[in-house]
């Protein structure tokens, strides 16, 4: 397909017709165009591929994609820039925390302002249990689609484990709306921390398991060796980011490039494989699991030491001080008699900061983070109002994507499935 | 392109030769691969013997954390009697999901609903909008609106889906109670 006219293709669903060389007029009878997904059970997601085979060989893919649109960018513009949180955080519904972290960076940035030390490690400690997870997902139905259905339930088992500390520290088990700007709503509990101690202490032992299954299987190295292999070169021209280009040999990590939360402060590796395929994705992403927990763990010690989780300053921090009680969660009783009774001038800046929110200067700013996907980032426009004027993400599932025609053409179906696999897109973030 | 410092990431060429690696499929030969096939069973069949992670809803429910805040809300009123909401419509202003709607009026000195001046004349919670994210309870000034544990929420119709003050008023059953029971 070398000689193919490089005009721009629109792919609608009719507008291929099948029967028709598009380059000599000619009616022809050796490919077939089939359409893989939107409803697949192989293809993560809401992913539609159009595929052009001669038989079993992938002579042409286009990815297209929309099918999971939410509209998320465009909503935060018409909400507070506190309301925001709740609607970034569904935009990659795989790695909540790190939507909310880099949009939260991006605000604080534009503020001027940073989160107090505790707040930061409690978002590290967020952050690197939901990269955990985020993996675990990926094995889970990275596998099932490869047919290795009991990595699938291990892996759900363990992410299961993961949800509960969630759960246990945020009150959600996805989508927590935990990152707030200016730091974190609540302090960890106790027995949040107790679960993630437990977790740590067994999940050396799963991880184990799940190489003891696959690092030899003959079956899951025949589908992922040499599989959906992106060199160095094309995988930084389609801007791949994370994972995927890291197993190709650049070893790039926003953790590392360029710090936030005080990343640099934190003695971890960034993996780096060379062989650029499904297998070297595999193993690295399984090493990045150990790393994160690492992380973790210096996270744990870092917490000994108590203070506020949220900025002082009244002008930005969202003013709730949140219990639990018999009737459930809700403002603190204390909380209520301060700015119900005591004083007036408190009263009158919790409803400005509820109806208004804080003031964000103008300015625009990008912020990236590192998600487990790649480098997530946040474009995060003000016009000095009370609410965005325009929040860009830049998701990686999105832009990785890209890579899967480079992947697949010229290849196997069942390559591509594997490809697609390693590649761990999640649609609500590549459509947001 | 990012605004980040730095130089240019440091491209190291893959190697010429694919298998770089030490395992390749090619160079695995039959015993090889049965070993390994048979120590993933060997992994499989230990699970046998590990804890059983099923839980086993309707039938038992299993607690949730102190904060999960995955049920529904509660109206909550003071020892007296009287409603705990001023409607101010504060948890309408924060809810993201625009799924509350609250209607405000001045209190009868004869016969107040509340303590304060104002009273919720109306009070609704469209649970097909609510996404269950809090900042409705963090925003309201009285404690007067709580999210509970009770989560066990469906509905036939989408006029159902919209809760009323009366049944928002109305504590949930206690958490874990059978649903059967439940249903009445
Ligand atoms: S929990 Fe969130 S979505 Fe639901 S009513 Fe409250 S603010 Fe709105
Ligand atoms: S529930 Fe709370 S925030 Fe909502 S109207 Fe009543 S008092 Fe105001």
């Amino acid at each position: 397909m070398a000689d193919a006219p490089t005009t721009p293709v629109t792919p609608r669903a009719n507008d291929v017709d099948p029967a028709v060389d598009a380059r000599t007029g000619e009616i022809r009878q050796e490919t077939m165009i089939i359409n893989m997904g939107p409803q697949h059970p192989s293809t993560h997601g809401v992913l539609r591929l159009l595929l052009e085979l001669d038989g079993e060989t992938v002579l042409k893919c286009t990815p297209i994609i929309g099918y999971l649109h939410t509209g998320i960018e465009k909503n935060t513009e018409y909400r507070t820039w506190m309301q925001g949180v709740t609607f970034v955080t569904r935009a990659d519904y795989l790695s909540p925390f790190f939507n909310e972290l880099g949009y939260c960076l991006a605000v604080e940035r534009l503020l001027g302002i940073e989160a107090p030390p505790r707040a930061q490690v409690i978002r590290v400690l967020m952050n690197e249990l939901n990269r955990i997870s985020s993996h675990l997902v990926w094995l889970a139905t990275g596998g099932l689609e490869l047919g290795a259905v009991s990595v699938m339930l291990y892996g759900f088992r363990e992410r299961e484990v993961l949800l509960d500390i969630f759960e246990e520290v945020t009150g959600l088990r996805m989508n927590h709306a935990y990152i707030r700007i200016g730091g974190v709503i609540m302090d960890l509990p106790d027995e949040g921390l107790r679960k993630i101690e437990r977790f740590l202490e067994d999940m050396p032992k799963r991880i184990d398991d799940y190489e003891r299954l696959l690092d030899e299987n003959p079956i899951w190295l025949e589908r992922n060796v040499g599989v959906g292999v992106l060199s160095a070169e094309k995988a930084l021209a389609l801007g791949v980011t994370g994972p995927v280009l890291r197993a190709a040999g650049v070893a790039t990590d926003v953790r590392k490039d360029a710090p936030y939360c005080g990343y640099e402060t934190y003695d971890f590796e960034v993996p780096v494989s060379h062989d650029a395929d499904a297998y070297a994705r595999y193993r690295l992403r399984l090493v990045e699991m150990r790393e994160s927990m690492k992380i973790v763990r210096q996270c744990l010690e870092r917490l000994r030491e108590p203070g506020p989780v949220m900025i002082e300053d009244p002008k930005v921090a969202w003013p709730a001080k949140l219990s639990v009680g018999a009737d459930g969660i809700g403002n603190d009783p204390a909380y209520v008699t301060h700015i119900m009774e005591e004083s007036m001038e408190a009263l009158i800046h919790h409803f400005k900061m509820v109806t208004e929110g804080v003031e964000v200067p103008a300015g625009e700013v990008y912020q990236a983070v590192e998600s487990p996907r790649g480098e997530l980032g946040f474009y995060v426009v003000s016009n000095g109002e009370h609410r965005p004027y325009r929040v860009k993400i830049r998701d990686p599932s999105f832009v990785n994507l890209q890579a899967i025609p480079t992947m697949v053409e010229g290849f196997l179906v069942a390559d591509a499935i594997a490809a697609i696999a390693s590649i761990d897109p999640v649609m609500g973030g590549v459509d947001r | 392109m990012s605004d980040r410092p730095g130089e240019e990431p440091t491209v190291e060429k893959a190697p010429d030769q694919p298998a770089a690696r030490e395992r390749h499929p090619g160079e695995q030969g039959v015993w090889e691969g049965a070993l390994a096939i048979g120590k993933g069973m060997a992994t499989v069949f230990k699970q046998t013997f590990r804890p059983d992670n099923t839980e086993r809803y309707p039938s038992e429910i299993a607690p949730i954390p102190e904060r999960s805040h995955i049920g529904r809300h509660l109206l909550n009123t003071h020892e007296d009697g009287l409603e705990k909401c001023i409607g101010c419509e504060l948890c309408a202003f924060a809810c993201p999901a625009d799924a509350i709607w609250v209607e405000g009026a001045d209190n009868d000195p004869e016969a107040p609903v509340s303590p304060g001046e104002r009273y919720a004349k109306d009070y609704q919670i469209n649970y097909l909008r609510c996404i269950m994210c809090g900042l409705c309870v963090e925003a309201c000034p009285t404690r007067a609106l709580t999210l509970t544990d009770y989560y066990e929420l469906s509905f036939t119709s989408r006029e159902d889906a919209i809760w009323t003050k009366e049944q928002l008023l109305e504590p949930p059953p206690p958490f874990g109670t059978d649903p059967v029971d439940r249903e009445g």
